[in-house]
């Protein structure tokens, strides 16, 4: 039995003034699939920014392909304006390692060359593997390697988190 | 270890070779269609390559010549960052002597980790693939009569993208069906992809009536052939075979069985024309049609790219 209680709206709530602190004027959010992405079509709404947000995937740049191959079902990176000189705000649900934010920075410089890249996360559990710190954390917690955390999403729009047991 | 039961798959289902598409599961023919979608977006972005084959080693090897087929390949194996070192086999080693699986031995010494074969011998790629080293991955392009899986591939591609749904299409293959491994490849993904009625239309000699077997409606009319079709996938006429028995004449095959815009009025208004190419125009099919709005020839060209990427980048990610 998990003893975690981690209150997904709640968390989102302060995610919204978190990202607020961070916009400058040009920027533009893009969601990590698939949890940040959800997250960045409601900051959209919620900040009142204009058009769409940006989604990206990691699976062309994933530095683990040699041992699981092409991730499939890993959604498809859709960047609906220009990210030269933007200031690209990521957004992602959990942040681990490090090892996503690294690949969605090399595929966001394939389309062109952005005036700054800062990260914003709901949860924070510690565990990098890189040197990639969030400029923003709704939370930061400790868990165990083996527990598996992600964002999930009702009918509703409403968000909660999914905490598995691993191997 | 690879299965028993389809040497193209490893024991977990996932794909390591490509050498048919018969035997292949629905859902592998529909993950590598996904895979090819998100690979043809890679053509716009800035930097039009991806690191995923990066510090790997691709061989084409074609025992056979084939120009357009061996580029997209190349192209393919650039854009995911891949080395990529052609041999044109025919002139070289195998000219001399050597044995397919001594050039093959060779050519692993020299740490290939996959190869592109076309051969004039059908099977050779699975003898290839049973001979490499378990990391080497095999990808036919095309062996003998039987088999051009990457084809079969991209023409699925095409027909999903601009029909979506396979199982209400009525699809009309025409022309030397007998000597086509594209038709065998294009006739096993569409039944396994659901298409309710597949014709393979042509004169007798090039037309086996045994097509039956594999759920083809075998049609020797061109009228009854192509009416009501929703895709007509029109075959190369391989004029090396025209001086034989099997045809009388160019001319007699493009009046009974070549595509012109009045035989393409009795397909459905929206039907799409397909060819593998090269064409032959003005004896497989009329200018008009080959350059008329209902052609995707080109746009199957583009496709056959994103295809080629989706497919090595799926068996190099699978161990053996």
């Amino acid at each position: 039995m998990s003893t975690l209680h981690l209150d997904a709206e709640a968390l989102y709530c302060d995610l919204v003034v978190g990202v607020r602190g961070l916009l400058q004027a040009n920027s533009a959010l893009v969601g990590i699939w698939s949890g940040g992405a959800w997250l960045a079509e409601r900051l959209q709404q919620d900040l009142k920014l204009d058009g769409e947000p940006g989604v990206i995937t990691s699976a062309l740049h994933r530095d683990d392909f040699d041992k699981r191959g092409l991730s499939t079902g890993a959604g498809q990176t859709k960047l609906p304006f220009e990210i030269e000189g933007r200031h690209i705000v990521l957004i992602d649900d959990v942040l681990y390692t490090g090892r996503t934010t690294r690949a969605v920075i090399n595929e966001l410089f394939d389309f062109g060359r952005p005036a700054s890249v800062t990260l914003a996360v709901l949860v924070d559990r510690g565990g990098r593997e890189l040197p990639i710190q969030p400029a923003y954390s709704a939370a930061r917690i400790a868990l165990d390697a083996k527990r598996r955390l992600s964002l999930a999403r009702d009918d509703s729009g409403r968000f909660s988190f999914n905490i598995e047991e691993g191997d | 270890m690879l299965s028993r039961r389809n040497p193209q798959l490893n024991q977990h289902g996932e794909l390591v070779h490509l050498l048919s598409i018969e035997g292949l599961p629905r859902a592998v023919i529909h993950q590598i269609l996904d895979t090819a979608g998100t690979f043809l977006s890679v053509n716009d972005r800035e930097v039009k390559k991806v690191p995923l084959l990066r510090g790997k080693s691709v061989f084409n090897l074609f025992f056979e010549n084939s120009t357009r087929t061996r580029t997209t390949f190349e192209i393919a194996a650039k854009r995911l960052s891949a080395d990529v070192i052609n041999l044109d086999i025919a002139k070289s080693s195998a000219s001399k002597g050597e044995s397919l699986l001594d050039t093959i031995a060779n050519l692993s010494a020299m740490h290939a980790d996959m190869f592109v074969v076309r051969h004039s011998e059908s099977g050779a790629p699975y003898l290839i693939a049973q001979h490499c080293a378990p990391h080497v991955h095999v990808v036919n392009a095309g062996d003998g009569r039987h088999a051009h899986p990457t084809q079969g591939l991209l023409d699925m591609y095409t027909i999903r993208h601009y029909k979506q749904d396979f199982t209400k299409l009525t699809v009309a293959i025409v022309g030397d069906i007998v000597h086509s491994r594209v038709a065998r490849s294009d006739i096993h993904a569409l039944t396994t992809l659901g298409v309710p009625e597949v014709r393979a239309v042509g004169p007798k000699t090039l037309v086996p009536g045994d097509l039956k077997e594999m759920g083809v409606r075998v049609c020797h009319d061109m009228a009854e052939g192509i009416r009501g079709a929703d895709v007509i996938i029109m075959l190369r006429l391989q004029n090396e075979r025209m001086s034989g028995a099997m045809l009388p004449s160019a001319g007699e095959f493009f009046k009974n069985y070549g595509l012109t815009q009045e035989k393409l009025a009795l397909a459905k208004p929206d039907a799409i024309v397909m060819h593998p190419g090269p064409i032959n125009r003005g004896v497989e099919i009329d200018s008009s049609v080959a350059d008329g709005k209902q052609s995707v020839i080109l746009p199957q060209v583009t496709f056959g790219i994103a295809v080629r990427m989706a497919v090595m980048s799926t068996i190099a990610g699978n161990n053996a």
